[in-house]
Formats: C-alpha cells, structure tokens, sequence
C-alpha cells in the first residue's frame, strides 16, 4: 500500500493535562486521496491537523510524509486555517506573493512567481480583489485567499482546519465546489477536518470518525465510493449518498453522542 | 423634523453650494477689523499698525475672494474645504479686532504684559533673523536626539518583546527608569556631558526612548499567534517572523509610542533650552522674559506651537500612509 502520510501510534498531551487530548492514532493517508477528519466540537480533530502540521509535537508516536518524519512545521505541509490568518497589512496579492517568496524563490525566477501567484489568485477566482486587503473583503473571499495562499506554497498536502465553518451556507457550499475542482485538478493530498457531515460525505474519499476526547480514537473509517466529479444536486438523493450521511450520522449522534451537549 | 428634510440636510454636504455665506461674512469681517486698525487712534506710540491692518484688510480681500470663486462651478470643489472654516474665519476676525481694541486701542488690559497684535507683528518682520535661528538651533537639537531615542526605543522594544531573556533583564529596569522624568536627568547630564548640546541630545533621546519601547514591546508582544503559525507553515526562521511578521503588526502600537516620545521630547527640549543651552526657541523665550519683551515672547510661543504641531501632523502623515490597512485609527 502506498504510504504516502503515515501517521503512526500518535499520542498528544497536552503539559499538566492527566489524560492526553489523542490516543494512540493510526492512520495511513495515499497520495491525492482526500480525508476528513469528523468529530465533536473538543475531540481533539484540530490537534490532530496541527501536530500534522508540525505547529504542535507528538507526545508519542509521530507522522512520516513521504519517508520522511515531521519535526516542524515547513511548507510541504500547507494549513487553510478556520480564522483565515490573513496577514491585515498586506493585499491579497501580497499575502499570497509572501508565501511564495518564502517558500519557492530558490527554484524559481521573480517574473514566473509573480505569475504563480496570480494563477493561484485565479484558481480560486479572486484575481479582482488581489490589490485589496483582508477587512476590505468577505469572509469567504478571505478563505479563498487562504487556500490560494497554501496552494501556491507547492504543498504535498494541504491541511484545512474547518475551512467553511464560519461561512453562510451559500457560500459554503461554493466554496466546497470550488475545493473539489482545485483537487481534481492540482490532485493535491488533502487532510480536512470538519463537523459537517454532508461536506465529509461529499468531498472525502474517506472520512475517519473520531471518538469523543480527552482520550480520542479514531472510532471508525468509512470509504466513500462516489464516483468524482459528485455533483451536490445529483448527490442529494443517491442511494449511496445518502447510506454514508447516515453512516457518520449515527456513529456521531447514536454512539458517540456528544457528552457535552447530554448534559446540556 | 420630517424623513425628507432630514434625508437633504445630511446630502447637502456632498454638493456644496454656489453661495457661501459665511465666507462673504468673514470677508467683511477681517476688512472691518483692518479699518478699525487702521482708524481708530493707538493709545501708545506702536509701530506696525497701519502693516497688521493692511495684512487684515489683504486676507480679508482673499477670502471675498474664495467666496466669490466658490460661485464658479470650476473652482467650487477646491474651495470645499476652506468653505468648512468659515465660521472660524469669522471668529478670528472678531477675536483680532477685540485683541486690538483691548490692547492697542483702549489700553484695557495691563500693559507690558499683554501685547497689542501689531507689536507680535513687529517681531516677525524686525527680528526674523533670530526667531528663524532659533527655530534652526531647536531642530537641530530634537530631530537628532528624538530619532535617536525612536531608533533605540524601536530596537530595544522589539527585542524585549521578541526574546525571554532581553525581556527578563529589560523589563524591571524599564520599568524602574523609564517612568522618570527624562528632566530629572538634566542635572546629572549637564555635570556628565562636556557640551550642553550633548546634554541635551542625551535627554531628549531618552525622553522619546521611553515610550517607543513601551508601546513596541507591548504591540510586539501582542501580536497574534496565528499570524505566526502562518508564516511557520510556509518555513519562516525567526528573523523573517519578527521582520515580517512581528514588526508589522506592532507598528499601530509603535505609532502610539512615536507620538507620546514626541510630545515628551519638545518638553524636554524647551527645559534644557531655558536651563542651559544657549540658542533655540526656548532660550529666546527666556531671553525676552528677562528684557520684559513680552511680544517677543507670545511671538516664540506662536511659532513654537506651529512647529511642535507641524511635526505631529508630519507624524500622523506618515503613519496614515502606512497603516492605511487598520482601521479606526486616532484622528489627528
């Protein structure tokens, strides 16, 4: 099997904490496969993507992309962060330029990454506002720019942390058509976590259930066998559809209903 | 108030009008003050009345002027904004011709304390040559000793706010010096320094160090760890994070601090002018005060408060230009 992130024996505990947030996570992801990463709010998923990421250590255990192990956090493994994380004094087009300066001025010219940058401006359609700066532009227009900012880093993965949560449910879903597109077409690994089941259902190839935390497992896998291009209309009423949202509805609100919300 | 007329009252600013009243008032106003000038008899033996009443009687002129321009649909949008300081146009007119009439004119208010406005303008026009070095002699004391002081401030907040160690050792010296008056210094720094000039450089430095390193080191402090998460995902080393990143999201708080070391640094400056050295605006203040040239004085005061206020207007010029991406900025 094709071991391209191995993420092996993973524990992660945070200091002073008794019980680690993870346990003991297993999970081999093959190159241009799409996962999520599907949970309850405080399971740890976000841990998970950022230990991934390098911006936190393994406790124990530890993840190898392409033989190699994670140490840190480094430009193969680009983040789409849930709040954005545009930087406010520059332009669109300077957030992303930023990335690529950092990350690709070695292998490549000044003029072809100016024209890096505005083909990724491009492919997430935001090449009007790319003299404008982030408090000028919608939230969704920032999270475009984000992914257009991880994208032109080259990334072998690409890692969202719930990338559409804080987005209207309009813009969303635009967003989410726009992501498959980018994936069929750059055939970029992605790694996303999220709590929307339809998105999991809809965009992954694979959706791994996490347990409720401290303490998490991953409690299940499941393969999404949808033909690609899905097309969310057509989707909606398919059979097979419908038996995967039900498959993650019931492992997150049957078994591993959310003790936070019980008691509430 | 009906919906319609409040809707126009809050339009009409956007097309200014053809007729502007208060500027066709405040053009008569100041032609008014400048024939009572001009007119009415001095009390005293002044010089320089019939000058200040042609100066009045000429501004006067050119604010008719504007108000008859901003008739002209060609010149109405340049004129938009001197149409907003119409009403200050008149006030001034009439607080001259009080000044006057209190001073020059009737002798109401203790003479040599209070100066008629034409002796202010025989200041400027008899005695330019020493008020315009004076001024000189000033800047060449501030700007080097307060870019001095933002330089190193700038420096050393960043490093405070950037490495636990710089921080450990910097901090409680901070915080035990810096909220001294940098004037507290000024006897020591006279004995220390052989020259007043360096005295005084060394003071107005310090003056401005205080609070650029303050406000530096608390924006650097402050500034949010996912803007560096994000620039660790792209491989940053940590001189890219403070340059790129860290320095960056301080400047609004630098800002702060450039201005608060400012106002600290002109206080400074007048303190050691009047104490020790011998040239500047401060000293010529001194320098009249002891020949009881009043007029000397309220003209260096006059001239000091448009430079002092120049620079901070300089200052909140270059902080608008880059810092145009924050918004609900101080207004200046």
């Amino acid at each position: 099997m094709d071991r391209f992130l191995d993420i092996s024996q993973l524990s992660v505990a945070f200091p002073r904490a008794p019980v680690p947030v993870l346990r003991e996570i297993d999970l081999t992801i093959r190159r241009g496969e799409y996962v999520a990463v599907i949970g309850h709010s405080g399971c740890g998923k976000s841990t998970l993507l950022n230990v991934i990421a390098g911006l936190l250590p393994a406790t124990a255990g530890g993840v190898v992309l392409e033989g190699r192990e994670v140490e840190g956090p480094g430009p193969d493994r680009a983040v789409v962060f849930q709040n954005h994380s545009l930087l406010p004094w520059l332009t669109c087009y300077q957030n992303v330029k930023l990335a690529v300066d950092q990350t690709l001025s070695r292998t490549m010219s000044r003029a072809a990454r100016h024209d890096w940058v505005l083909e990724n401006l491009a492919l997430v359609r935001m090449t009007h506002a790319k003299d404008k700066r982030p408090n000028e532009i919608s939230g969704g227009m920032k999270q475009r720019i984000g992914i257009a900012r991880a994208l032109a880093m080259r990334p072998k993965v690409l890692l969202l942390d719930e990338p559409f949560g804080a987005l209207d449910a309009l813009t969303r879903a635009h967003l989410q058509d726009q992501v498959m597109e980018i994936h069929a077409q750059r055939g970029t690994t992605v790694v996303m976590i999220t709590h929307d089941v339809d998105e999991a259902v809809l965009l992954a190839d694979r959706i791994v259930m996490l347990t409720n935390g401290p303490n998490a497992r991953i409690g299940e896998v499941l393969e999404v066998e949808l033909p690609r291009p899905r097309d969310r209309l057509a989707l909606a009423a398919d059979p097979r559809f419908v038996a995967a949202r039900s498959a993650v509805l019931e492992f997150l609100h049957a078994r591993h209903a959310n003790p936070a919300l019980a008691a509430a | 108030m009906s919906a319609t007329t409040l809707g126009a009252g809050l339009l009409a600013p956007a097309r200014p009008a053809a007729f502007w009243p208060s500027g066709w008032v405040a053009g008569l106003a100041w032609i008014g003050a400048a024939a009572a000038i001009s007119l009415l008899p001095d009390a005293d033996d002044l010089g320089r009345t019939q000058e200040l009443a042609t100066l009045a009687a000429g501004f006067g002129g050119l604010v008719l002027l504007a108000a008859l321009g901003s008739t002209l649909s060609g010149l109405a949008p340049r004129l938009a904004r001197l149409r907003e300081a119409g009403p200050w146009l008149i006030v001034l007119a009439a607080a001259l011709l009080a000044w006057e009439l209190a001073t020059a004119k009737y002798e109401l208010l203790p003479r040599p304390f209070f100066a008629a406005p034409q002796s202010l303008l025989e200041v400027f026009t008899d005695d330019y040559a020493r008020l315009g070095e004076s001024v000189w002699r000033s800047l060449l004391l501030v700007v080097p000793g307060y870019a001095l002081g933002a330089v190193i401030g700038f420096l050393f907040g960043v490093a405070m706010g950037w490495s636990r160690i710089v921080g450990y050792w910097a901090h409680p010296v901070v915080r035990l010096i810096g909220p001294l008056p940098a004037t507290a210094w000024l006897p020591i720094a006279f004995f220390a320094f052989a020259s007043s000039r360096g005295a005084s450089t060394f003071l107005i430095a310090l003056a401005s160090f205080f609070p650029v390193t303050v406000l530096t080191w608390s924006g650097v402090s402050a500034v949010s760890k996912a803007y560096y998460d994000v620039a660790r995902t792209m491989g940053a080393s940590p001189w890219f994070l403070v340059r790129k990143v860290a320095v960056p999201a301080a400047m609004p708080s630098v800002f702060v601090g450039l201005f608060m070391g400012l106002g600290a640094s002109f206080s400074v400056l007048v303190v050691a002018e009047m104490m020790g050295v011998k040239a500047g605006l401060g000293w010529y203040m001194q320098w009249a005060q002891g020949w009881a040239a009043y007029a000397n004085m309220y003209a260096a005061l006059l001239v000091m408060a448009g430079m002092c206020s120049g620079a901070v207007t300089l200052l909140f010029r270059l902080r608008d230009r880059l810092l145009s991406w924050q918004k609900g900025l101080v207004r200046w």
